[in-house]
């Protein structure tokens, strides 16, 4: 296991959900791909964090953790935007009977 | 090969296959159900990665709280019996992932990385740090490692220096639950 393989890893699991992402019509397994996204982007830093160097790191041995931080920031803004991105998709489903994304039309004149 | 090589290729397996399966299954619910596997892949990659508190983050937010909310929505939705639809976008949505995928992979590869291990005595600290990073440090490893490793826990540091998005945060958690209310609420 070393820094080469984690990204690897992540790059694969962040193709996957960017093709969830575009390929799939139902709104939910769209914001499941987008979750696995942040995933994959959290490995990374995480990664980062732990096998590279940071600039001035004499100065600082504190910095290690710093991808870490950064990885408790994306897990709190993604538990955000799951909470908002449900809600607007039972919002959505009240309104037109619809989790298609491609049906979502309200906003196309 | 090594006992944690073993780990980390039946995890990364175990989280790519999942993360096919979360998009090419027919059925949503099943999809959910293999995000959690997924997840806890992922927690378990960090624990190779000595991040334990991430770990246990990603266990409570990812596989507890959005993977629940996931089902919740699908339960509320009747369009699972449509199931998981392709849409007319195919040979675009694989053509685009598979040339990320090649230029993340060649930047990975490819790039001369500043690697922590080619300094010894930095990575025993290191070690030191990132074991210790949810409680902070013991007196006399503190000792040890100097003054530099002062501010290393990661409590320290969410209240040190990442002060302000830290506070952000909460902001953003608060205006989350809000708006959430706001949109399901019945009228």
């Amino acid at each position: 296991m070393g820094l080469e393989q984690l990204l690897i890893v992540s790059a694969i699991l962040f193709s996957i959900g960017l093709y969830g992402a575009m390929a799939r019509r139902n709104v939910i397994v769209v914001l499941m791909s987008i979750e696995l996204m942040f995933n994959a982007v959290n490995v990374a830093l995480v990664a980062f964090s732990k096998y590279v160097e940071p600039a001035g790191v004499d100065a600082q041995l504190g910095l290690i953790l710093t991808g870490q931080v950064f990885a408790i920031f994306i897990i709190a803004v993604a538990a955000a935007e799951i909470a908002l991105g449900l809600g607007i998709v039972i919002a959505l489903y009240r309104n037109s009977e619809t989790v298609d994304v491609g049906e979502a039309s309200l906003m196309r004149r | 090969m090594l006992f944690q090589d073993v780990i980390f290729w039946v995890l990364a397996v175990a989280a790519v296959a999942s993360a096919l399966a979360v998009v090419l299954l027919r059925d949503v619910f099943r999809a959910a159900l293999m995000l959690v596997v997924v997840f806890l892949a992922v927690a378990g990659l960090y624990v190779m990665m000595n991040a334990e508190f991430l770990a246990v983050v990603q266990v409570l937010i990812y596989a507890g709280a959005i993977a629940i909310l996931n089902i919740f929505a699908i339960m509320l939705t009747r369009d699972v019996q449509l199931g998981n639809l392709p849409n007319r976008l195919q040979p675009a949505a694989v053509l685009l992932p598979a040339l990320m995928l090649a230029a993340l992979v060649f930047v990975a590869v490819d790039t001369e990385w500043n690697l922590l291990s080619d300094r010894t005595d930095l990575a025993d600290g290191v070690e030191l740090v990132q074991a210790n990073s949810v409680g902070g440090i013991p007196d006399e490893d503190r000792a040890r490692i100097g003054a530099a490793a002062d501010r290393s826990g990661l409590a320290e540091l969410l209240i040190n220096d990442f002060v302000l998005p830290f506070e952000i945060a909460s902001v953003l958690l608060l205006a989350a639950v809000i708006g959430a209310l706001v949109l399901v609420r019945e009228r």
